[in-house]
């Protein structure tokens, strides 16, 4: 369940935002990001509203994962 | 962000399902379970299974919400449609059919359906009209916190919301539980995750002494999730991993949550197939019964006249799997469901027969 | 709740009514034509194409030749959408159909329209004008035509069919048919442009960027293609995209066909609100491409010719009939393989 795509914030408007989708944009609402927003930010798309923002340096860490995974490595 | 090569390598997939190979070559052959319809859609869009190890079956539990929609709520859908209100719905609910009609079939006949992307269209969709605007709200908690949000709103007097919301955690339970059920493991939805947090899976593990890893969507997300947990498999530990951290906390996202308990509350209901599932039915609560359609409406529904072979219940609650229902591919296909399981983009039949299952 | 009391159980006399997803060009839509309409019209008996075969257009042989005639109706919502309308899409769907038969030099097409009472005459004459536009770029004209007027409610919009016209030498048809293994699957462009803007404009889904149809006459580049090399099989990825068009050739040519995900173009704009709305780019329409079929040896000189013709700057070789699987499209996502099925309905955008 839950289809939730990761969108790139270009504008924010009171509760919503607008979200650039590999160069499709959109207005999502943003009442319950859980989270400050910021232009630049990235935010996770579910049927119209932002549940989460996504931080870059997580981006890093999970080819992190990827990497301890396939090596057979702990996490860290 | 979306489809970033990081996300999707195929050299590090590669290395990750040799990783994989290695370690059930430890295990033995093992049987874990997702309860995510995107996570059926994930592996089945990239052809996930037919790179797999032999020996690792991914089986897919009640996590389709629209499979798990019983037969009664998609009637008293259709009978507001037919009753003459606009029902507003997701494109997956529109086809599911119910005892004796599906939605689409009403508004083949001249009902009022309309397909919604959100429920923030939904309401703006009874701002234009002059009637009642009726919306169907089917999902898990992902899609629940959006319909949470458009009702602590005030939407117009007009609106009302028929929910067939549901939250999964309870299900893993009652699967795990179930002494027909063979699971070593449980890959866990990762969107759910990101309003719950990982604390609901607690319970899971503490109950069935079973691992449970949070997994992301993406298809190194699923093939990583995956790994961790064949590694806890292998190595008896029962605990909660998160392995989607991008978007999943161990407290999840409170805004979310806050609204999401502010609206709804959870009590006990049937989730087609598996029957009586204790806490996982989200109610609208008394505050907000205002726009509550079953209190707004009186709502006659056909007699749940149960008399087919469809196996959708059981396959739900991953006992069987599509090829076991005597009614695949022949009387129940794509253009023909007869149950939710072969309407539902996310729906197990759908999947095998559209993918292929090819190994 | 059994099958038979959900609608097209059985046959044509139970009360079964024909839906909206007889028409979305998938795998419903083939078993309500061959009943209805190939059972009844059968096959060609002068040793050209009939309507069995199911294919992009008729060819009819003669004395001095053959003349290839297709017709098809157009229903779309909105009339006026983003790159285009109802009038650009019949006339560059008839050219491409002429095309996708072989016939890359249009004679000439009719145009019968059907109009909603309360249409203001401004818009029709606008579509009409576009169709004209089209048919001029395509080296064509409208010859002959039909008007009707029904009440409001009685008709959606405006349906407006066309018939085209075209003559090629005996025996040069193209057919969807005609791959062999070993042939390489070619698409013109970026796949499924068309359906995503459609989606979007339709629903109301609010895109800030414009998403805009593909919609175009794409004679020719299967004209320039088949000066390039040998071109053994053609069709166009209207209704059902992409997917439907390789499968069509898979059934039709009784070859299996090995489609590599990672080889089709897609714009990113489109793939971005397809991810969004929960679609696949490579099961929605085009209007504005062709998938062609190219002998193994000649597929990179057709490639790139095509790239140096206007309209065809991203073609791209997707992927190859073999003799394995007949009748079935694998696509080789990068990551695993799957099978790559005609859609079986329409598509609906999806949250879950």
């Amino acid at each position: 369940m839950c289809l939730g795509i990761p969108g790139e914030v270009l504008e924010i408007d009171g509760q919503e935002a607008r979200a650039d989708f590999r160069g499709a944009e959109k207005w999502v609402r943003i009442d319950v990001v859980g989270d400050d927003l910021s232009v630049g930010d990235y935010v996770l798309n579910h049927a119209g509203f932002a549940i989460r923002k996504i931080p870059e340096e997580q981006v890093e860490r999970t080819v992190e994962l990827y990497e301890q995974a396939a090596t057979g490595g702990e996490p860290g | 962000m979306t489809g970033a090569l990081e996300f999707r390598d195929p050299d590090r997939a590669g290395r990750l399902v040799d990783r994989l190979e290695a370690l059930v070559a430890d295990t033995g052959p093992l049987r874990v379970m997702h309860v995510c319809g995107s996570h059926e859609e994930a592996i089945a869009e990239f052809g996930l299974r037919s790179v797999l190890p032999e020996g690792l079956t991914v089986a897919m539990g009640p996590g389709c919400p629209v499979c798990v929609t019983d037969l009664p709520e998609v009637d008293e859908a259709v009978a507001l449609a037919k009753a003459g209100h606009t029902v507003a719905t997701y494109g997956d609910m529109v086809r599911v059919p119910g005892t004796e009609s599906s939605l689409a079939d009403a508004s083949a006949a001249g009902a009022n359906v309309r397909t919604v992307y959100s429920a923030g269209e939904a309401v703006d969709l009874a701002e234009e009209l002059d009637r009642e605007v009726v919306f169907f709200a089917t999902g898990f908690e992902t899609t629940a916190a959006p319909t949470a949000t458009v009702l602590r709103e005030g939407p117009p007097s007009n609106f009302s919301v028929l929910s067939a919301h549901k939250y999964v955690p309870p299900a893993m339970d009652v699967v795990a539980g179930h002494p027909d059920t063979r699971v070593d493991g449980f890959l866990a939805a990762g969107h759910a995750a990101t309003i719950t947090g990982t604390d609901p899976f607690e319970g899971v593990v503490e109950r069935h002494d079973l691992p449970v890893v949070v997994g992301g969507f993406e298809p190194l997300d699923v093939l990583l999730g995956l790994v961790r947990l064949v590694e806890d498999v292998r190595d008896g530990t029962a605990t909660v991993t998160n392995a989607y951290p991008r978007c999943v906390s161990d407290a999840g996202n409170p805004a979310a949550q806050a609204a999401l308990w502010e609206v709804f509350e959870r009590v006990p209901g049937e989730w087609r197939g598996i029957a009586e599932v204790p806490d996982a039915t989200l109610r609208i609560r008394e505050a907000y019964a205002g726009y509550d359609a079953r209190r707004r409406f009186d709502i006659e529904t056909p007699d749940d006249d149960r008399t087919t072979d469809c196996i959708c219940g059981e396959i739900m609650a991953g006992r069987a799997g599509p090829e076991d229902c005597p009614l695949f591919g022949e009387e129940c296909t794509p253009q023909n469901p007869v149950g939710a399981c072969m309407v539902s983009d996310e729906g197990p039949c759908r999947i095998t027969r559209e993918y292929g299952g090819r190994r | 709740m059994t099958a038979s009391d959900l609608d097209t159980g059985g046959g044509a006399d139970d009360g079964e009514v024909v839906t909206a997803a007889h028409g979305a060009g998938t795998d419903r839509t083939r078993e309500l034509l061959d009943r209805v309409v190939a059972d009844r019209f059968g096959d060609a008996p002068d040793g050209g194409v009939g309507l069995a075969a199911m294919d992009d257009g008729a060819v009819i042989p003669d004395a001095t030749g053959a003349t290839v005639v297709t017709t098809d109706s157009h229903v779309v919502t909105p009339v006026e959408f983003p790159g285009g309308d109802i009038g650009r899409l019949a006339a560059c769907g008839t050219v491409n159909d002429l095309a996708a038969m072989g016939a890359t030099d249009p004679v000439a097409l009719t145009s019968a329209v059907v109009i909603e009472a309360g249409m203001p005459v401004a818009t029709v004459d606008r579509v009409l004008e576009s169709m004209a536009a089209a048919c001029e770029a395509a080296g064509c004209t409208v010859r002959s035509g039909d008007t009707k007027v029904m009440g409001s409610g009685e008709v959606d919009g405006l349906v407006l069919t066309t018939t085209g016209v075209g003559r090629i030498e005996r025996g040069t048809q193209l057919t969807a048919g005609g791959l062999s293994p070993g042939d390489r699957l070619l698409v013109t462009g970026p796949v499924g442009d068309h359906g995503i803007a459609l989606l979007a404009a339709r629903e109301g889904f609010d895109f800030e960027t414009p998403l805009e149809s593909d919609v175009r006459p794409v004679n020719g580049l299967v004209a320039a293609a088949r000066e390039a090399g040998t071109v053994t099989a053609a069709t166009d990825p209207t209704r059902g995209g992409l997917a439907n068009a390789v499968n069509e050739m898979a059934t039709a040519g009784g070859v299996g066909v090995r489609v590599d995900r990672r080889s089709v173009p897609v714009d990113d704009a489109t793939a971005g609100a397809a991810e969004v709305l929960g679609l696949d780019p490579l099961t929605v329409a085009c209007e504005g491409r062709m998938v062609l079929a190219v002998e193994e040896s000649d597929a990179t000189a057709v490639r790139n010719r095509l790239r140096a013709e206007p309209g065809g700057e991203r073609t791209a070789i997707v992927g190859r009939a073999v003799a394995d699987h007949p009748g079935d499209v694998v696509l080789d996502t990068g990551l695993g393989e799957r099978y790559l099925t005609v859609p079986s309905g329409e598509q609906r955008p999806r949250i879950c």
